[in-house]
C-alpha cells in the first residue's frame, strides 16, 4: 500500500470516528432541549447528562484530527477548501464555539438556566449542515478558479437538488444514531421509562434515516454521473448497509438485543460511508484534488504515519479506560456512583 | 472604513482568536499542574483542605477548559481558512507537530474526563491523583507541539521551497528548530506562573473580603511560593530566548531594543518614547546591559536596526510590549518575595494578619501576570514582521484572497465578548452560591467557620 491509500484512509476512518461520536452528542443535546420543552425533561436529563459529561471533550478532537490530518497529508486540500470555506467554515466555527461552551455553562455552571440550554440544543442542529458542505463541495461543479482565484459559487450551492439531500440526511442520521445508542443507554441502566422515550425517537426518526439515503443516491446520479456509476461497483457493501439497518430497527422495534441493534445502526453507517468513499477515490476534491497528486511529500508521510501508530498506542488503551469507567461501568450507568 | 485587504483583516481575527485563546489555554496548561500539587500535598499531610482546593480549583478548571477547546477549535481551523497559501507549503513541513498536538489534547480529554468524574470513586487516595499526571502530560505537551509550529515559524528549516512546492523535508529537523527550546520551556514556565498568580488572586480576593478561614491562607501560600518558582524559572528562560533572538532574530530584538547602530557595549532602554527621526526620549539607559542580554558578555557586539534591509524590518512599537513583559515579571518576583517577608512576620506575631495593601497587590498580580502573557505573545508575533515564514514567505502573500474576512471579523469578535463575558458569570455564580465555608460543612470536613 502506498501512503496516499494509507493516509486517505486513516482520515476517512478519523472523520467516520466523528461522525459517529458527534451524532450521538449533537442528537443527545437536541433531544435534551426537546424533551425540556415537552415537560419530559426528568425522564430523559439524567441519562443524557451522565453519559456526556465525561466524553464531550474527545467529541471535538476527532474533527480537529481529520483538519490536522487532511492538510499534513493532502496539503492541497488547504488551499483549495480553506479559500472556498470561508464563509461556511467559520459559521460551522462560531457554532460548534456556542455548543461547545454552553454545553459546559449548562452543565456545569448554571444548572437551570434553560436559554443555555437552548443554545447548546439547538446550535448541534445546524453544525452537521454546515459540515457537511464539505461532502458536497467534494462532488465537484460548486468551486471555480478564475485568474488564479478560488471561488466557491453561492447560488449553484443554493441551488443544488444534491447539497440539499446532503444537509437533510445529516440531520436525520445524527437523530437516528443518537437515538439508537441513548436507547441502549437508557436501557442499560435500567433506566425504562427513558429508554421507552428514547425507543419512540429512534424508531421515529428511522424511516426519514433510509429516505434521505435514497434522496443522495438520487441526487449523486444527477449531479455527478461519474461517482455514480463508481458507488454501483461497491453496491454490496450499500446493500449490506441496508440489511444492517433493517436488522437495527427489527431489535430496536421489539426491544430487544439493544446493544447489538445499535452496533449494526454503526456498521450501517459504516457501510455506507466507506462505500461512498471508496467510490469518490481517488478524487478527493473532483476534478482539483486526487490523492496521487496532491500527497505530501514521502519523508513527512512515513513521519505520520509513525505518529499516527505511536499515537494510538496510546489512544486505545486511555479510550478503553474511559468506557470501562464510564460507558460500561454498571453503578455508575445507573447513577450511583457520585461525581 | 479601511479599504478592504483580505491580508489586514485576516491578521487581525487571526489576532484576535490567539489573544483570546492564549487567556485560556495559558490557565488549561498551568492550572492542572496546581491543582495536581494541591492534590498532592493534601493525600500527604492528610490535610482536607488542601484536596478541597483541588476539587474547587478543578470545577472552575472545566468552565475555562470548555472555553479553551472551543477556541482552540477556532485557530485550528481559522488557520485554514485564512491563511491557506501558507498551509499549503507549511502545512506539510509542520503537520507532524500539529499531529502530535492533536494526540496530546487527545489524551488530555480523555484523562481530564476521568479525572472530574472519579473524585470519590477510588478507595485508595493516590489513585485518584495518578490520573492527573496524564493530564498535566497531556496539556503541557500539547503546548509544546503547538508552540514548536510557532517555533518552526520563526526559525523555518528542514525543507527546500521550490516555486510553491516544498521538497526534501526532515521532519525532525523542522521540529527541533533552533527556536524550540527556548520557546516552549518559556511558554510552558509563564503557563504555570500566570495560573499559580491568578489563583493567589482569588484567595487574596476572599482574604480582602474578610473570610478569615485557614482554607484562604493556605490557598494564598500554596499559590506564592510556586509562583514565585514559576517566575524564577520564566526569567531564567526568559533570558535564554533573548539570547535566542540575538543569535537567530537579531531584527527582532533590535527593534524591541530600539538598537539602531549596530554596535559592542550596547546599552539596553528602559522605557522612554520614539519621535520620527529615530531619537529616543527619557528613555532610561543601562549601559552594557543589552549585550549583556544578548551574548552574556558587555563587550559582544549586538546587531543594530540599521543593518536590517527596511523592508524586513518589524514595527518598533514592540519595544513597549517587551518592557512591559519585563517589568511585571520582575515585580511579580518582588511581590512573592513581599509576601514571605510579611507572611513570615505575620506568623511570628499572634493576631497579626498580612497587610491589606499586599493583598490588593496580590489581587493585582493575577491580571497582570496574563497581561504579561499576552504582550509577550504580541512581541514575538509582530516581532516576525514582515514574515509569516521567516524569510520564506510574507504575511501578505499567505492570506485569502476571499471576500468576507471583515465580515467574519466582526463576527467573531462578538462571539468572544459574548463568551467572555458567559464565562466570567457562571464562574462568579459557581463559587458565590457554593462557598468554601458552605462546602467545608457540607463535606463534613469541619463545623464551619473557625472563629
Amino acid at each position: 500500500m502506498n501512503i496516499e491509500i494509507i493516509g486517505i484512509t486513516v482520515l476517512w476512518i478519523f472523520l467516520y470516528g466523528y461522525l459517529i461520536v458527534a451524532s450521538i452528542d449533537f442528537g443527545a443535546g437536541f433531544f435534551s432541549y426537546y424533551s425540556m420543552i415537552t415537560g419530559r425533561k426528568h425522564l430523559v436529563h439524567g441519562i443524557i447528562e451522565r453519559y456526556l459529561s465525561p466524553v464531550w471533550e474527545v467529541t471535538n478532537v476527532f474533527l480537529i484530527f481529520f483538519m490536522v490530518g487532511i492538510v499534513g497529508f493532502f496539503p492541497d486540500t488547504a488551499y483549495y477548501l480553506g479559500t472556498a470555506l470561508l464563509l461556511p467554515g467559520s459559521i460551522a466555527i462560531i457554532l460548534l464555539a456556542i455548543r461547545g461552551s454552553y454545553y459546559a455553562f449548562s452543565n456545569y455552571g448554571s444548572k437551570d438556566n434553560s436559554f443555555y440550554l437552548l443554545l447548546y440544543g439547538s446550535s448541534g442542529l445546524f453544525i452537521p449542515a454546515s459540515l457537511s458542505i464539505v461532502l458536497t463541495l467534494s462532488e465537484g461543479g460548486f468551486i471555480q478558479e478564475q485568474d488564479g482565484q478560488v471561488v466557491l459559487l453561492y447560488g449553484k450551492l443554493f441551488t443544488s437538488a444534491y447539497a440539499w439531500s446532503v444537509v437533510i440526511l445529516s440531520l436525520v442520521s445524527i437523530l437516528f444514531i443518537s437515538a439508537a445508542f441513548l436507547t441502549y443507554y437508557a436501557n442499560k441502566a435500567k433506566d425504562y421509562k427513558a429508554m421507552e422515550v428514547l425507543r419512540g425517537f429512534a424508531i421515529g426518526w428511522s424511516a426519514p434515516t433510509i429516505l434521505a439515503s435514497l434522496l443522495v443516491f438520487f441526487a449523486i446520479y444527477r449531479h455527478n454521473p461519474w461517482h455514480f456509476e463508481n458507488m454501483l461497483h461497491y453496491a454490496w457493501m450499500f446493500v449490506l448497509s441496508l440489511v444492517c439497518f433493517l436488522f437495527a430497527t427489527y431489535f430496536i422495534w421489539k426491544r430487544q438485543r439493544l446493544g447489538l441493534a445499535f452496533i449494526l445502526v454503526m456498521l450501517q453507517f459504516a457501510f455506507a460511508f466507506f462505500g461512498y468513499g471508496a467510490a469518490h477515490l481517488p478524487y478527493i476534491l473532483y476534478p482539483f484534488i486526487s490523492i496521487h497528486e496532491s500527497v505530501t511529500s514521502p519523508e513527512m508521510g512515513i513521519a505520520l504515519i509513525i505518529a499516527f501508530i505511536a499515537g494510538l498506542l496510546l489512544l486505545i488503551p486511555s479510550l478503553y479506560l474511559l468506557m470501562r469507567l464510564f460507558l460500561f461501568n454498571a453503578a455508575y450507568v445507573q447513577g450511583k456512583s457520585g461525581k | 472604513m479601511m479599504s478592504y485587504d483580505p491580508a489586514v483583516y485576516s491578521r487581525i481575527l487571526t489576532g484576535l482568536t490567539l489573544g483570546f485563546h492564549i487567556l485560556f489555554a495559558t490557565i488549561g496548561v498551568g492550572v492542572p499542574v496546581m491543582i495536581a500539587i494541591a492534590e498532592f500535598l493534601g493525600i500527604k499531610l492528610k490535610d482536607p483542605h488542601y484536596i478541597l482546593l483541588a476539587r474547587r480549583w478543578g470545577r472552575g478548571f472545566v468552565i475555562t477548559v470548555a472555553v479553551g477547546v472551543v477556541t482552540g477549535t477556532s485557530i485550528g481551523m481559522q488557520l485554514n481558512l485564512l491563511w491557506p497559501s501558507f498551509m499549503q507549503i507549511a502545512g506539510q513541513a509542520i503537520a507532524l507537530p500539529l499531529f502530535m498536538e492533536t494526540f496530546a489534547f487527545f489524551f488530555e480529554a480523555i484523562f481530564l474526563g476521568i479525572y472530574l468524574y472519579t473524585w470519590d470513586r477510588f478507595r485508595n487516595p493516590w489513585v485518584h491523583f495518578a490520573i492527573s499526571i496524564p493530564v498535566i502530560i497531556g496539556s503541557s505537551l500539547s503546548a509544546f507541539f503547538i508552540t514548536v509550529v510557532n517555533a518552526f515559524m520563526n526559525t523555518p528549516q528542514g525543507f527546500k521551497l521550490e516555486g510553491r512546492t516544498i521538497i526534501d523535508i526532515d521532519p525532525w529537523v523542522a521540529m527541533f528548530n533552533p527556536a524550540t527550546p527556548t520557546k516552549t520551556a518559556h511558554v510552558l514556565s509563564s503557563a504555570y506562573m500566570t495560573s499559580a498568580f491568578l489563583l493567589a488572586a482569588i484567595a487574596a480576593v476572599s482574604l480582602l473580603a474578610g473570610k478569615k478561614h485557614a482554607y484562604y491562607k493556605k490557598a494564598l501560600k500554596l499559590t506564592m511560593l510556586a509562583g514565585l518558582v514559576f517566575s524564577l524559572l520564566t526569567a531564567v528562560i526568559g533570558d535564554m530566548s533573548g539570547k535566542f533572538l540575538a543569535e537567530y532574530q537579531p531584527e527582532k530584538l533590535a527593534a524591541a531594543e530600539w538598537h539602531f547602530e549596530t554596535s559592542a557595549q550596547a546599552p539596553l532602554v528602559l522605557g522612554g518614547f520614539l519621535n520620527e527621526n529615530h531619537e529616543i526620549h527619557y528613555g532610561l539607559k543601562l549601559p552594557f546591559a543589552l549585550s549583556i542580554l544578548a551574548f552574556g558578555k558587555p563587550s559582544a557586539v549586538v546587531t543594530g536596526l540599521n543593518d536590517i534591509p527596511p523592508d524586513e524590518r518589524p514595527p518598533l512599537y514592540i519595544h513597549y510590549l517587551f518592557d512591559m513583559m519585563v517589568s511585571i515579571g520582575s515585580l511579580l518576583i518582588v511581590l512573592c518575595l513581599a509576601y514571605i517577608l510579611f507572611a513570615r512576620k505575620a506568623r511570628r506575631s499572634e493576631g497579626r494578619e498580612l497587610p491589606r495593601w499586599l493583598l490588593r497587590c496580590i489581587v493585582a498580580a493575577g491580571p497582570l501576570a496574563m497581561l504579561a502573557i499576552e504582550c509577550g505573545w504580541i512581541l514575538a508575533e509582530v516581532g516576525r514582521q514582515p514574515w509569516i515564514l521567516r524569510g520564506y514567505m510574507r504575511t501578505a502573500e499567505g492570506a485569502t484572497t476571499s471576500g468576507n474576512v471583515d465580515w467574519m471579523l466582526l463576527l467573531f469578535a462578538l462571539l468572544y465578548i459574548v463568551l467572555g463575558f458567559t464565562v466570567w458569570a457562571v464562574l462568579r455564580k459557581m463559587f458565590k452560591s457554593n462557598s468554601a465555608e458552605l462546602e467545608l460543612t457540607g463535606r463534613g470536613i469541619e463545623g464551619g467557620e473557625a472563629q
